[in-house]
């Protein structure tokens, strides 16, 4: 909502500056967003003071020697007038007309050195006003276009305006504003500053046209912000300042013959009061379809609307005024139409939801289909306009109407939500009425419309106001104890205080025992209970100002959360094992994820998908985190060297049992690349391979007490021969190795020529339950160790694990470490063999071992190895 | 006789003081107070001397020798220190030159600043309490006050997976009911944190997937002036001593009263500046008294029982605090990106 700060002025004396009336809106939830400002310091053109200033034009005479300039002489507020040269073809009609003091014509005037924009160059640029000679006569002063001040793009002329209609005019009486602020217990508001003086010409612009125009974001609860005055009620409030209202009284015709009062030519009404509690209507006849006065049309543009003409510009002003949107119908039209159903009878105006397969053409020429929800005003002839949302075309009024039906009516807001959604239009009314209209404004805003257009539009109001209101809404009341303001807000106001601060926004309050009793204002919408009571008390009284303390409250039982403080754990360990952690998008696609299949294989399990992804590839939450793994390793390969990834996160997995999904805790990691950074000193070191991933996970099972096994296994992921399956007993718990080639070129993760990609992916369901909390420690050995290496002649085939495996067994207790140290295979062993050198650790809790007694053990060793594999010693 | 002495005296001083180097030294040594040296030569004249002046010979000779060895033993320690420092500055370095910088891992920044909310509010007695990611709208929305076809609803704009009712929720707030209805009648402080979905455009201030930490405190003695006061001691821990802290008004449909928290700019502590737009204030989270219909969809009397909630974007944090420009980093996960922290 923007807000032009001169208007805002109108119902409200305003004593601070634009920054303080920022935030003080801003603190009481109508947050000021920016500040525009139009010729005042802060403005992208600021308008000097001394050389922009408001000038009379007292006369107009032609070039002598240009057909197309004239020469104007205008008074600046200096001892003599000046005259400039202009080619303004809206001052043409004014050559040789002599002194033009009666008429009172009004133009903005820059003097030499004012910096303008460029009126004849697109866009906005600056430059600064020179003086030279044209078609002979000497100028250095100009009659301003409003794109030359930056107020519009206009420059077919000048912007020539009488003095009267420079500014805002009290225009209506201000009597029935103060009956409203009677009904409402309020006291009567002060005089206006008015009459304000006409200005003198030589005022700097900046004091007449100069602004400040907040824009104020609107939140759900703050619809009664859309409009100038409700913003007005609000400062009027926090700043402890009266609210004037403008005058709502109507001065219609007197009724008499061939004037026949309103409500026996129009009659309204409705099937659904739920859907349109109220409809208002007043008949203005004899408008003229001229310009509106320019201070409308400035207002206007600084709330951001474009002037049309008077008609369609005061339904917009009193929209924007007091929050009512309005629509404006050409009565002929209607007059017409029931000549067809009721050539005795009145207009028959009836809302109702349309009948099956209903169309309307809107104003805009387009031919809608409507939801069977979307309510229409219609007549017996047929559909007239979209309630709330759009008129229809055929009785919106033309160049030619004179007589207007004024209509203002109330909707459900929820009803025109659903509407201008579904038909897209979002225009100032739905987006008003979807937020919420009081029905009250209905009645204000028909009366203050039809006022206006009497005023400007030189109408007659025909006598009486057709509203249609079959069940107007109660009053809102609430009974508030001080007790629970206190205990909500932890503020503690004496009872009086809280009345004083709901008054000043117009809540009625009354005592009632230890309680008050609360009646809101019928402007709000968005009071439901005695909450929303302390949130108004604590808006008026100031956020900043109520204390801050300490929970005092009772400390809940503490609780673990052993998943999280384990998956942790796991960050931190897989951190300092040299992986960088990722986080990663969990939306993707079946197709993205399939690329970790190259043979196939699907999923069985059922994807969650979305009925509006954000793009095609991302419409399935996933089921693989090292497919997101993955992808993040292709897109560094392009930079990295070294790529060493992790992340722990969820999978989701369609479920049979309910709507929503499991979701799983799984660990992916990636690494390929170099092994390490590379530095001067040791040229390029190795790559990733195998072993690395496999020392890693060996590192974190053991630093986190999991005992896992590892056995080779195939997966179609992997590369055959160097995948293997991580088991704690029989619990398959993860699978890790060196990934596809077919699965590497997929993801085009570009790892250099015999660069291996390897990944694991474990299931952290499984796994982190098996994390034990605590686990007994290893006493420190108090007798000497003896030290043996033992080289084993094997099958190639065997696994070394079984190897290691049998040596602890035969080893027993004496045998503390098993460490392999070389692996060999070639041409000193016979075919089909491999030899695997260990070291190792001897040692006996309670006595040094002697050479007998490791020798022992040694034999025993060799003994139990050939009869179990097959092993011999290395020769 | 005694003059000889002296003259010999005289001569091998001269002989040290002419010997450089640590081999040089040991032939003087050698050649002067050796087994076979030019001193214990001298000792062979004893026996030509009377026996009168024989004492006074011997204890010159004795005391000649002594200090010729003290005088030997300085050269020596003398020759060793210049031979070592001689041999470490061959062996100086270019210590400019780059070290070997083993390759290690880190947590990625968005773990990092949750561990800090984390940390903060654990310390005030907060639990992190975990709830799914893809929600029922009654979770996400219903039973949080945002009837179906409220505007407040347009504040978020949700993916819709295709089984009706079921959402990716928009905020962690949906994890509110399901910690109450579990912990009801117990007093609550939990931590909500988690990964939201927007149905939004991608830009460097906005993205489709953010993570989220929302803060619940539910009790029978909690008041928007503890609200206030627990969380600018949150943001004076996070962000520093010195911060001020600012409460508007604002609107979400499950908090009444509601509030937008800022801090002082943590870039011009106020002054106003690009960060700030030249307000002073940056806004780090919403937040609020549990809105009575909430609690009471979590199970607890609203007429006894009172709460707060806020809600806050662990990304936006971090930008904060480190001057991160896109969000979209956060999900691109590029190592140059990642390893700044
Ligand atoms: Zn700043």
């Amino acid at each position: 909502m923007r807000v032009p700060l001169s208007w805002l002025r109108e119902y409200v004396d305003i004593d601070l500056s634009v920054a303080e009336v920022a935030e003080i809106l801003t603190n009481a939830g109508l947050e000021v967003e920016s500040v525009e400002y139009l010729g005042l310091p802060g403005a992208e053109l600021e308008w000097d003071r001394e050389r922009i200033v408001l000038a009379q034009v007292l006369r107009v005479e032609q070039h002598p020697d240009a057909d197309r300039l004239v020469l104007a002489t205008v008074d600046y507020g200096a001892a003599e007038p000046k005259v400039a040269v202009t080619g303004a073809p809206n001052l043409f009609a004014y050559v040789g007309r002599g002194d033009l003091t009666e008429l009172r014509l009004f133009a903005p005037y820059a003097l030499e050195g004012a910096t303008l924009y460029d009126g004849h160059k697109d866009g906005r640029v600056k430059a600064k006003l020179k003086g030279r000679p044209l078609r002979g006569i000497y100028n250095d002063s100009m009659l301003c276009s409003e794109k030359e001040l930056g107020i519009s793009e206009e420059h077919e002329g000048i912007i020539l305006v009488r003095g009267d209609e420079i500014r805002a005019e009290e225009q209506g009486s201000r009597g029935a504003g103060e009956r409203e602020r009677a009904d409402r217990g309020l006291p009567p508001a002060p005089p206006p500053p008015r009459p304000p003086a006409l200005p003198a010409p030589g005022t700097p612009l900046q004091d007449v046209l100069g602004d400040a125009v907040l824009e104020i974001a609107i939140l759900p609860n703050t619809a009664r912000a859309t409009s100038i005055i409700g913003v007005a009620r609000e400062l009027a409030a926090l700043t402890a300042k009266p609210l004037r209202l403008p005058g709502y009284d109507v001065v219609a015709a007197a009724a008499g013959a061939g004037r026949p009062p309103i409500d026996q030519r129009v009659v309204i009404t409705t099937d659904r009061p739920d859907l349109n509690p109220r409809f208002v209507a007043l008949l203005i006849e004899g408008v003229q379809q001229i310009a509106s006065p320019y201070w409308m049309q400035h207002r206007l543009r600084l709330a951001g609307q474009r002037p049309i003409n008077v008609v369609v510009d005061i339904s917009n002003y009193v929209m924007l005024e007091v929050g009512q949107p309005n629509h404006t119908f050409d009565y002929d039209v209607l007059r017409r139409r029931a000549d067809g159903y009721a050539p005795d009878g009145p207009v028959r105006i009836h809302t109702r939801l349309p009948h099956p397969g209903e169309t309307i053409t809107t104003l805009d020429g387009a031919e809608r289909k409507l939801e069977p929800y979307t309510i229409l005003v219609t007549d017996p002839a047929g559909n007239l306009s979209i309630g709330g949302i759009m008129g229809g075309r055929e009785s919106e009024i033309g160049p030619t109407t004179t007589n207007v039906l004024l209509e203002a009516a109330s909707w459900d807001f929820i009803n025109i939500r659903r509407s201008a959604n579904a038909l897209d239009l979002h225009t100032e009314a739905a987006y008003r009425f979807s937020r919420g209209v009081p029905p009250s404004l209905a009645l204000l805003g028909a009366k203050r419309a039809a006022e206006l257009l009497r005023l400007l539009a030189g109408g007659t109001i025909a006598p009486g106001i057709v509203d249609t209101y079959p069940d107007p809404a109660p009053p809102v009341v609430i009974d508030l104890d001080p007790v629970y303001a206190r205990k909500l807000s932890g503020l503690d106001l004496p009872a009086g205080e809280i009345a004083a601060l709901l008054r000043r926004l117009e809540f009625v309050v009354e005592p009632a025992g230890e309680r008050l009793r609360v009646t809101a204002p019928d402007h709000r919408l968005d009071i439901e209970g005695p909450h929303d009571l302390v949130e108004e008390v604590c808006r008026l009284y100031g956020y900043d100002r109520i204390p801050s303390t300490l929970l005092a409250d009772t400390l809940p039982p503490q609780r673990r959360n052993v998943a999280l403080e384990r998956e942790e754990r796991l960050r931190d360990l897989l951190a300092q094992l040299g992986l960088q952690e990722v986080w990663t998008y969990r939306l993707t696609s079946a197709a993205r994820e399939a690329r970790l299949l190259p043979v196939g294989q699907p999923d069985d399990r059922p994807y969650v998908t979305l009925s509006n992804p954000p793009a095609p590839d991302r419409y399935a939450m996933r089921h693989s985190v090292l497919s997101s793994v993955l992808e993040v390793a292709a897109a560094n390969s392009r930079h990295a060297p070294r790529i060493a990834l992790f992340e722990i996160g969820a999978i989701y997995l369609g479920s049979e049992d309910g709507p929503l999904p499991d979701e799983l805790p799984r660990l992916a990691i990636v690494m390929t690349g170099r092994r390490q950074v590379e530095d001067w000193t040791d040229g390029a070191p190795a790559s990733f391979d195998f072993y690395d991933l496999k020392g890693i996970l060996d590192a974190l099972f053991a630093t986190l007490h999991v005992p896992v096994t590892v056995e080779a296994a195939a997966h179609p992921s992997y590369r055959p021969g160097r995948c293997a399956r991580l088991l704690v007993g029989q619990q398959v718990i993860g699978a890790m190795g060196e990934l596809h080639p077919g699965v590497v070129k997929g993801f085009d993760v570009r790892a250099e020529r015999d660069q291996a990609v390897l990944a694991a992916d474990i299931d952290l369901q499984a796994l982190l339950p098996l994390i034990p909390d605590s686990y007994r420690y290893t006493a420190l050995p108090a007798y000497p160790p003896v030290r043996e290496d033992l080289a084993l002649v094997v099958d190639a085939s065997l696994p070394a694990s079984a190897v290691e495996a049998a040596l602890r067994a035969a080893g027993g207790a004496l045998l503390r470490d098993v460490a392999l140290f070389d692996v060999y295979a070639g041409s000193q062993l016979p075919g089909g063999k491999k030899s695997l050198a260990y070291h190792l650790t001897f040692q006996a809790p309670d006595k040094t071992l002697t050479d007998a007694d490791v020798s022992r053990q040694r034999g025993r060793i060799l003994r139990l190895l050939e009869q179990q594999l097959g092993a011999t010693l290395r020769g | 006789m005694l003059e000889e002495l002296e003259q010999h005296y005289r001569q091998a001083t001269a002989a040290l003081a002419a010997s450089e180097g640590r081999e040089a030294l040991a032939a003087w040594h050698r050649d002067t107070l050796g087994k076979k040296g030019s001193i214990y030569l001298l000792t062979r004249n004893l026996g030509a001397l009377s026996a009168e002046e024989r004492p006074a010979f011997g204890r010159r000779l004795n005391e000649i020798k002594a200090h010729l060895e003290a005088d030997y033993d300085q050269r020596l320690a003398e020759a060793e220190a210049a031979a070592l420092e001689a041999q470490m500055a061959a062996g100086a370095l270019d210590v400019t030159l780059p070290g070997r910088r083993p390759a290690h891992g880190r947590l990625h920044i968005t773990t990092r600043t949750l561990r800090d909310i984390y940390r903060i509010f654990g310390d005030m007695g907060f639990q992190v309490y975990r709830s799914p990611d893809v929600e029922t709208d009654e979770m996400n929305f219903e039973l949080l006050n945002f009837p179906p076809h409220h505007p407040a609803r347009e504040m978020q704009d949700s993916f819709y997976t295709t089984t009706p009712g079921v959402i990716l929720r928009t905020h962690t707030s949906a994890g509110q009911i399901r910690a109450m209805r579990e912990y009801y009648p117990d007093p609550i402080r939990v931590v909500l944190p988690g990964m939201c979905y927007r149905n939004e455009q991608v830009t460097a201030r906005s993205e489709m997937q953010f993570t989220q930490v929302e803060l619940l405190a539910v009790g029978d003695d909690i008041s928007f002036a503890d609200l206030k006061g627990t969380l600018t001691d949150f943001a004076r821990r996070l962000f520093g001593a010195d911060r001020q802290t600012r409460f508007r008004a604002s609107y979400f449909p499950f908090t009444e009263p509601s509030a937008e928290m800022d801090i002082s700019c943590i870039l011009c502590n106020g002054a106003g500046c690009s960060i700030c737009k030249y307000t002073g204030w940056l806004e780090i989270l919403g937040c609020g008294m549990v809105h009575p219909v909430v609690l009471r969809n979590g199970g607890y009397d609203p007429e006894r029982y009172f709460g707060f909630a806020a809600g806050m974007g662990p990304e936006r944090i971090a930008m904060l605090k480190y001057g991160i420009d896109d969000i979209r980093q956060f999900w691109a996960n590029d190592l140059r990106f990642l390893e700044q922290f």
